[in-house]
């Protein structure tokens, strides 16, 4: 199948996907379930990569500025601005590709591999919309919250460093983190987030849901899914970059 | 009543139902049989809409399923129980969970409505105490019986088991057998069985069609098929000596 057709088909299954739910009660059900499963349980990586790239971000500014000409509150405003703009929306979402987009490739695909998502459609349901949308909904959510968590621990993580190793002042890196605040980074991060977030819950679940074969079928999709998420973020980034700041 | 009109499918070239007629007629455990590959599960999934036939008519009671209006066609699904190879049970879900699903989805019930149907229809396939446990801590023949309570909880018109006996110990495999049969009778449901289990078709088979290369090369009951001498039905079911046996057994009791 060629890539045309993979994408038409992707362009079919949203159609799909975006129906209103059949049992309003099933849907909420599902997507607490999603929120869960897809946001809460990635909580904790997030915190613990921005805490610790924050750290090397600021340390990294800090070890490239070693001028008497500069200031040191410099080193807090690149790496306030660093982790806004790229790390945390970008970065973070990578992650979440691996980790949540192998997730959903391996959970409906095996639902495929296993008939179940057949049960679900000789019952009479739109298994797309009823796997999909909760996924979709509860990553649109929940991720705006996950990143903007990531970008306040990457910043202290930065201080932290700085107190930590002597290279700079907690006190300039703070005056750095408040100088020049543009909100509009802080938008153009989110609008970033929320694209990837969408990117996040449909290209695996694409993967998963056309899978064919047995359980090897499903691993290859995980693997599959988790490069084209990837590709199609940094793409996206690209293209959004371009569209918003320039 | 199900009556199936020169049905044909197939995938790319390849041609794997040939024109299939046929009527399954309530009540009664309607069975298909046939080598690996004559075009058994297709022809199944075709008849539960999961294939759409290149040509030829289902009808469902006089309903043709090609007409069905959206809302015609869910009311159709809602009317069909479906057993898997598999059993194809929700793995996130509980026993009950799994049983309720199609209850939640499609009705107005309360909980205890719902959960007083369940219990009943658990009861029926008798599974009284596994309601709380997931299907990965279930034996084949227990998620065998879940599937099959999953399948008639919406009181279904048609029921459909591909392959409901597979990877099942013979003893097992004759309950199964035996609980479809009796829920046939007491809710005089059209059965269709896919199987390719002989003693299935010997203890339960009302109405057996045998496909070959998706082609129906013959049907009659079970006893029918004692006496035939087509040579492929003759070769494919008396294959073993001990249904050899069985069968001249059978003709010399008879005098045939």
């Amino acid at each position: 199948m060629n890539y045309i057709e993979h994408i038409g088909k992707y362009y079919m299954m949203l159609k799909q996907v975006f129906r209103r739910p059949q049992k309003a009660r099933i849907f909420y059900d599902a997507l607490l379930r999603e929120v869960e499963e897809l946001g809460l349980k990635s909580i904790g990586i997030i915190l613990f990569i921005s805490f610790f790239i924050g750290g090397v971000i600021a340390l990294q500014t800090a070890l490239n500025l070693d001028s008497a000409f500069i200031p040191e509150s410099l080193i807090g405003f690149a790496a306030k601005r660093s982790i806004i703009l790229e790390f945390a929306p970008t970065f973070c979402s990578i992650i979440l590709a691996g980790k949540v987009g192998s997730y959903i490739t391996s959970s409906i695909g095996t639902m495929r591999v296993t008939e179940q998502i057949d049960a679900l459609e000789v019952m009479g349901i739109n298994s797309l919309n009823h796997l999909v949308l909760p996924k979709v909904i509860a990553t649109l959510f929940f991720y705006p919250f996950l990143i903007t968590l990531g970008m306040v621990l990457g910043m202290f993580g930065g201080w932290l460093a700085g107190v930590l190793s002597g290279l700079f002042s907690g006190v300039s890196y703070i005056e750095g983190l408040q100088t020049d605040f543009n909100p509009f980074l802080i938008a153009y991060a989110l609008i970033k987030t929320l694209v990837f977030a969408f990117l996040i819950a449909t290209v695996p679940s694409y993967h998963g849901y056309y899978v064919k074969g047995g359980s090897i079928a499903v691993g290859k999709a995980s693997t599959q899914s988790v490069v084209w998420t990837t590709i199609l973020i940094v793409i996206t980034n690209y293209l959004l970059t371009q569209m918003l700041l320039t | 009543m199900i009556e199936v009109k020169d049905l044909r499918k197939g995938f790319g070239n390849v041609e794997v139902l040939k024109g299939i007629s046929t009527t399954f007629h309530p009540g009664k455990t309607n069975l298909i049989i046939g080598q690996s590959g004559a075009g058994k599960t297709v022809f199944l999934k075709s008849l539960i809409g999961l294939h759409h036939p290149e040509s030829g008519s289902i009808a469902f009671d006089g309903r043709l399923n090609t007409n069905f209006s959206i809302e015609e066609k869910r009311q159709w699904r809602q009317e069909i129980g479906m057993v898997f190879q598999g059993s194809a049970l929700f793995d996130s879900q509980t026993v009950e969970e799994n049983v309720m699903f199609p209850l939640k989805m499609f009705t107005n019930q309360t909980q205890s409505e719902m959960l007083d149907r369940v219990n009943f229809v658990l009861d029926r396939v008798n599974l009284k105490q596994s309601n709380h446990r997931f299907p990965a801590e279930l034996s084949g023949g227990m998620q065998k019986r879940v599937a099959i309570a999953r399948a008639i909880v919406m009181k279904p018109k048609y029921l459909f088991c591909d392959e409901p006996n597979s990877g099942l110990d013979p003893q097992t495999a004759i309950v199964i057998d035996n609980l479809i049969q009796e829920i046939t009778e007491e809710y005089q449901i059209t059965t269709v069985i896919n199987t390719h289990d002989m003693n299935s078709v010997m203890e339960i088979g009302e109405k057996i069609i045998f496909l070959k290369d998706g082609i129906k090369e013959w049907e009659g009951s079970s006893e029918e098929m004692f006496k035939t001498d087509n040579e492929a039905v003759v070769n494919f079911v008396y294959s073993s000596n001990l249904f050899k046996k069985v069968r001249q057994a059978y003709l010399n009791e008879t005098n045939l």
